[in-house]
Parts: structure tokens; C-alpha cells; sequence
């Protein structure tokens, strides 16, 4: 299966999942101490302030396609994957499968749409139950959800757990006798045996060694083929993605800045976010590389920079960036960016 | 005076083991390595290689069961493992530094950044308090703070992951060591903060002369960063030799596995190389070569221990029988 020929395919149908204007607001819900105290002297206290994790996101990831969530801590990127997985409710905007919005759909439509959605975590320690052997922590779901007879589940779950790269002599062992890569792929299994059509990758090979991480990477591709998967694939490793995904979003403090077909992203970085990224990005070479381009912090979340929220740290700011917030242009095809550079140089 | 004309740091057949219940865990048995003024050497292996034990043997903080059992580290000539703990404590901090993975872990959650760096600067010089402060001051400044006089008096938790582990790096460098040794220390950060540290690093080697070894997992970084690598497999260097030699022209079989495992764009939407099977547990190594299992070039020949042999120039070492042909790497 060639990269293109899926996206290709897929430009003329609805995407398998399509989400528009998702704001995530979370507020502090209990007022602290000091609010207490300050409420009972009468003393004015600012209003609660919500962190802003995400701020109008629109995003379309069509069959069979390999989409990657690029970014840094704090900017989205993994409240989007949890809204899409349906994890979290947006605090507005919509969100559709397979041109179905969600909220309207029966409740029935609304449960094979999210099993038909699943989410692969990062850390292989934390998000399989210690308790529970493999056997149980794969079968489980496809039992409860009706998907496979309890007397055909024994073979069922071998199944699962060959396609996934483990001996299926081990269903009996708990999730602490394997190796960090061993578990990993348990929690994909466990995604898999619900037989989904979506799956949401949340850096789900940061936390695996080089040799390893390379083993889980090829698995992933092997799945799609064989399963006709489509992935949102969330990282803030650029080396990863650039190999695994077909189009790339890049976020930054709730945004999205840019996105692209890989090779183009790559090739011809639009926004000066992606440039800083992709010029700092660490490539295996055999000579020295100059690091720091980009100065400055990641902004606090809490008090987002006005306008483009990148301006303070981009080479390029001019007085518009500090005021107005650039609209994501569509550049050609594919292709669309916010920065109001290339609206001006587009004038 | 031998002494000057040695490196700054020699470690010759380096032996730290562990004796614990389940058996003696040979962590790091056998390592050699040197690193000049000025120099960077990147030290590359997965989790369980023994880098960071290699790190801690050096500045000679193995505790209990762990010993080191052979070998020898010299610091400008000065040999360090027969070293009193009296001489030890007054070259830690001073002559040598260590920069760790969480600088939450180095730094006293509940002392002011202040308090820290005064103390560390009084434990090793006699200075009054306030000339104390002001060579805090300008080590802050120095790693990038913004306004330093202000931050000196904010805590651990005041300051984002990144500026920690630049105070971190500015107490590392207070006494203008001789040799930092820096494990993992940007692997927690974000990938533009990453690089600001490392370029600032970059600079303060190549001003202050200090020579520094950089232990890490990931070769991308190695390959930016370093002057020269050495990769570690369960406890021993198997490959080591100049960036462009090493990077261009892998021999060891697990070197080039390594570098085949990194997605780069090159090899867009294929498989990658994957090195079979995973990292052998210390308590069951196979004899001779421990990658022997792992190795697709392997024979009956390496269930003996090779050398670490000139492959093919004198600074280009592998720790292999079957070294991968020249010019292997894709």
C-alpha cells in the first residue's frame, strides 16, 4: 500500500472522523483556601482562571490514512486525541464519525461508534490492570461487548496476541512479567481485539528503548495493512512521525499552526513554529548540528500570549502577530498554515 | 610530567558489580574510555546497558551492594577509585560535576536556588557570602536565565522543567570543572527547549574547556552534539570511534542495528530495521558476545569474548569477530 494512494482515495468521501471548532476549556473546580478565606473577608479575588487546552480546532482524518499530532507538553495534542477517542467531552464545538455527528446519533450508534474508536497510551506501566492476567485484560472488552462467543474467546485472543507479536503460551502471566516493549504491545492487543476501525496512538512508543521502539513502529504499520486501520498518531517526536504518518498537524499552545502531507511539511516547513521544530529536531548525521535557533519559553497555558500565540518567541513577529489571531489559510490542496506572513505575502 | 600529556579523564577496564540475591550483576565489566579538554563523548546504549553505572563509577557514588571491583578512573592523573571519601567529596562538585535526567532530583525542593548554589560555591571555596552570590549570579546568567538577580531567590517548583535543569547546569558549572558528566539531561524536555540546552552547552565546552561525557539513549542527539561515541551493550563498549566514523561506518553488528532502528527520512513509510528479541537481563548473559543471540552475523566463534579491535583505523574500535563490511550503513 503506497502512502498516497489512501489519501488520494479518500479526498472524494467523508473522513472517518471530523472534528470542528473543538474548544477544551478545564476550570479549577474547587476553590482553594485562599479563595475560601478570601470569600469570607470580603476581599475581591480575580475570577477563576480555565486553562485553554483547546482553542477552535478543526480536523479531518479520512480511511486509511496515518494522520501525526505533532507538538510540545502543553499544547493540546493529547486532550485532542482523548476528545476524539471520546475520553473527554469538548466544552464546544462537534465532532463526527463518518459524517455523523456524535450528539445526535441513538445511544446505540453512539456505543459502536466509540468501540469502533479506540486509544493506545504511552505508558505501558500504567495502563494495563497489574491485576488481571492477559488473557482477561485482552478478552475482556470483546466479551462484554458481544463481539466473540465466550466458548470461541480462547482462540480469539491468540489470534489477537499473534498479530500483535506475543507467544500466546503467556495469556496466563500478569502484566509485570513482561518487558516494557512485551507490554506495549498487550495494550495494542487489547485495542485491537474490539476490532476498531480508529485508533488513537498517544505517544505510544516514547517511552519504549531505540531497538524497540523500531520493532513496536513496524508493528503498527504491519496493523494497518492487515487491518485497514486508520491512525491519529500523537507525538512530540518529529523523526517518528515524519516515518509513520501520511499528513502531519502541528500544534502549538491549543492550535493548530500548520498542517501538511508529510513530505511537503518536511520539505517546505510553512510556519515559523514547524521551521523552529524541524531545525532543532535531532537527525542522526555525521556532523555537528547548530541547536537554539529558537529563543524563549513555552508559554504557560494559563495566560496564552495575545494574538498568534507564537509570536514572542518568532523571529519573523511584526506588530499584526501581537494583535490579531492568524487564521489557518489553505495554501493549496492539503496544505494550510497560521501565520499572517503568508497571508501578507499572498496579498 | 606524563600526567599532562594524559587526557583529562582515563577509565581503563572499569569493573562495577552488584552482588545481589539473585546473583552478581555485572553492570559495567570491562569499560575503557578517555575524554580530552574540550572534548564531547557521547555515550549511547538502551536501558540496562550500564552507561549510567559507568557515570556513577566515576564519580565514585556506588552504594550498597554495588562495588567497584577493578579497573582504574584518573582525573588528570589523579586515580579516583583508591581515592579516600575525604578526597573524593573535594572532588565532587569541584573538579568533576554530574548533571542528571530529573533536576528535580538534584535540587532541594524546599531551599531557595540561592541557599543551593551559595552553599555549593562555600563548600568548596573560602569566599565571603556575598561574592558567593554574585558568582551565582553570573553562572544563571551564563546558562540563559533571564534576569538571574531576581531568580536567585525563587524555588525549585517556580521555575518550568527547562529552566531547572539549566539551574542545574549553572551548579554544575560553578567551580568551572574539569569534567561533567551529564546523564540524559535533556531527555525529559521539549524538543526546542532541548535545543537550546545543548547549544548552550556546545558553547560553554568549547569556551571553558571542559570535557564532557554525555550519556544517552538517543544517537540523533549523539550525532549533533558529540565529538566522539561510545556505545555500550550489557556492561561492555562495543563500538567506539569518531561521530562521522561511527555514524557513516558502523562495524558492530548492534552499532549498525542501532542506527537502521532510528526513523529517518530516508526510509519514509518502510520497515525499519529491527534488531530481534530485546536487551539480555545482567543475571543470564550468554557467554562470549552477550549480542551473540540478538545477531544476524553471529557463529559458533562468539560464544568467546571478543576484543575491542582497531575496525579498521586506530581510533575506530568494535568489540566484534563478524564486523559489518564498510560502507554497511544505508
Amino acid at each position: 500500500m503506497t502512502a498516497q494512494a489512501p489519501a488520494a482515495a479518500a479526498a472524494k468521501t467523508t473522513p472517518v472522523i471530523s472534528v470542528r471548532g473543538i474548544d477544551m476549556v478545564f476550570l479549577k473546580k474547587q476553590p482553594g483556601v485562599v479563595d475560601k478565606t478570601a470569600k469570607r473577608l470580603g476581599i475581591a479575588r480575580p475570577e477563576p482562571v480555565g486553562v485553554h487546552a483547546l482553542d477552535g480546532v478543526d480536523l479531518d482524518v479520512f480511511k486509511g490514512e496515518v494522520v501525526g499530532l505533532v507538538g510540545e507538553s502543553g499544547c493540546g495534542k493529547s486532550t485532542l486525541g482523548r476528545v476524539i477517542a471520546g475520553i473527554l467531552a469538548p466544552t464546544a464545538g462537534t465532532l463526527r464519525f463518518h459524517g455523523r455527528e456524535f450528539d445526535e446519533m441513538s445511544p446505540q450508534e453512539r456505543y459502536r461508534a466509540k468501540v469502533a474508536v479506540q486509544m493506545i497510551f504511552q505508558d505501558p506501566f500504567a495502563s494495563l490492570n497489574p491485576r488481571k492476567r492477559v488473557a482477561e485484560i485482552i478478552g475482556e472488552a470483546p466479551l462484554v461487548h458481544g463481539l466473540v462467543p465466550r466458548n470461541e474467546l480462547s482462540g480469539y485472543v491468540d489470534e489477537i496476541m499473534l498479530k500483535c507479536g506475543i507467544d500466546p503460551a503467556y495469556k496466563q502471566r500478569f502484566p509485570h512479567q513482561f518487558s516494557g516493549g512485551q507490554r506495549q504491545r498487550i495494550g495494542i492487543a487489547r485495542a485491537l481485539a474490539v476490532k476498531p476501525q480508529f485508533l488513537v496512538c498517544d505517544e505510544s512508543v516514547a517511552a519504549l528503548d531505540v531497538s524497540i521502539q523500531a520493532q513496536v513502529i513496524n508493528l503498527f504499520m504491519d496493523l494497518r495493512r492487515d487491518f485497514d486501520l486508520t491512525y491519529l498518531f500523537i507525538s512530540h517526536d518529529l523523526g517518528v512521525v515524519e516515518h509513520i504518518a501520511d499528513r502531519v498537524v502541528i500544534m502549538y499552545l491549543g492550535r493548530v499552526v500548520e498542517t501538511a502531507p508529510t513530505a511537503e511539511l518536511f520539505a517546505n516547513p510553512r510556519h515559523p513554529y514547524t521551521q523552529a521544530l524541524l531545525a532543532n529536531m535531532p537527525r542522526i548525521s555525521t556532523e555537528k548540528q547548530t541547536f537554539g535557533q529558537i529563543k524563549g519559553e513555552i508559554p504557560s497555558p494559563l495566560h496564552p500570549p495575545a494574538g498568534c500565540h507564537f509570536h514572542p518567541r518568532c523571529p519573523f513577529a511584526f506588530d499584526r502577530c501581537a494583535a490579531e489571531r492568524p487564521r489557518l489559510i489553505t495554501k493549496s490542496a492539503g496544505i494550510s498554515a497560521a501565520c499572517h506572513l503568508l497571508e501578507e505575502s499572498s496579498r | 610530567m606524563t600526567e599532562a600529556k594524559e587526557p583529562t579523564l582515563v577509565v581503563e577496564g572499569l569493573k562495577t558489580h552488584f552482588f545481589t540475591e539473585a546473583g552478581v550483576v555485572k553492570s559495567v565489566d570491562g569499560v575503557d574510555l578517555s575524554v580530552d579538554r574540550g572534548e564531547i563523548l557521547g555515550l549511547v546504549g538502551e536501558s540496562g546497558s550500564g552507561k549510567s553505572v559507568t557515570g556513577f563509577s566515576i564519580l565514585g557514588l556506588i552504594d550498597q551492594p554495588g562495588r567497584i571491583v577493578g579497573g582504574s578512573v584518573r582525573l588528570n592523573g589523579e586515580e579516583l577509585t583508591t581515592a579516600s571519601p575525604k578526597r573524593l567529596r573535594s572532588l565532587r562538585g569541584d573538579r568533576i560535576a554530574m548533571i542528571f535526567q530529573d533536576p528535580m532530583m538534584t535540587l532541594n525542593p524546599v531551599l531557595k536556588i540561592e541557599t543551593q548554589m551559595v552553599e555549593t560555591i562555600l563548600a568548596h571555596r573560602k569566599v565571603s557570602h556575598a561574592e558567593a552570590r554574585a558568582t551565582a549570579r553570573d553562572a544563571l546568567g551564563r546558562v540563559g536565565i533571564p534576569s538571574p538577580e531576581e531568580r536567585l531567590d525563587s524555588y525549585p517548583h517556580q521555575f518550568s522543567g527547562g529552566m531547572r535543569q539549566r539551574v542545574a547546569i549553572a551548579i554544575a558549572l560553578l567551580h568551572g570543572p574539569d569534567l561533567i558528566i551529564a546523564d540524559e539531561p535533556t531527555t525529559a524536555l521539549d524538543v526546542t527547549i532541548q535545543a537550546q540546552i545543548l547549544s548552550e552547552v556546545q558553547a560553554l565546552c568549547r569556551e571553558t574547556g571542559t570535557a564532557l561525557i554525555w550519556i544517552t539513549h538517543d544517537l540523533a542527539i549523539i550525532s549533533g552534539l558529540a565529538d566522539r561515541v561510545a556505545v555500550m551493550y550489557a556492561g561492555r563498549i562495543v563500538e567506539t570511534g569518531s561521530i562521522a566514523e561511527v555514524v557513516a561506518n558502523p562495524r558492530h553488528p548492534y552499532t549498525h542495528g542501532l542506527i537502521g532502528s532510528v526513523p529517518s527520512r530516508n526510509r519514509r513509510g518502510t520497515r525499519l530495521t529491527q534488531i530481534p528479541g530485546m536487551t539480555p537481563s545482567f543475571l543470564a548473559l550468554p557467554p562470549g558476545c552477550a549480542f551473540a543471540p540478538r545477531c544476524p552475523r553471529a557463529t559458533e566463534q562468539c560464544t568467546a569474548m571478543p576484543e575491542l579491535a582497531p575496525c579498521p583505523s586506530a581510533s575506530h574500535l568494535a568489540r566484534c569477530f563478524h564486523p559489518m563490511p564498510e560502507g554497511a550503513a544505508s
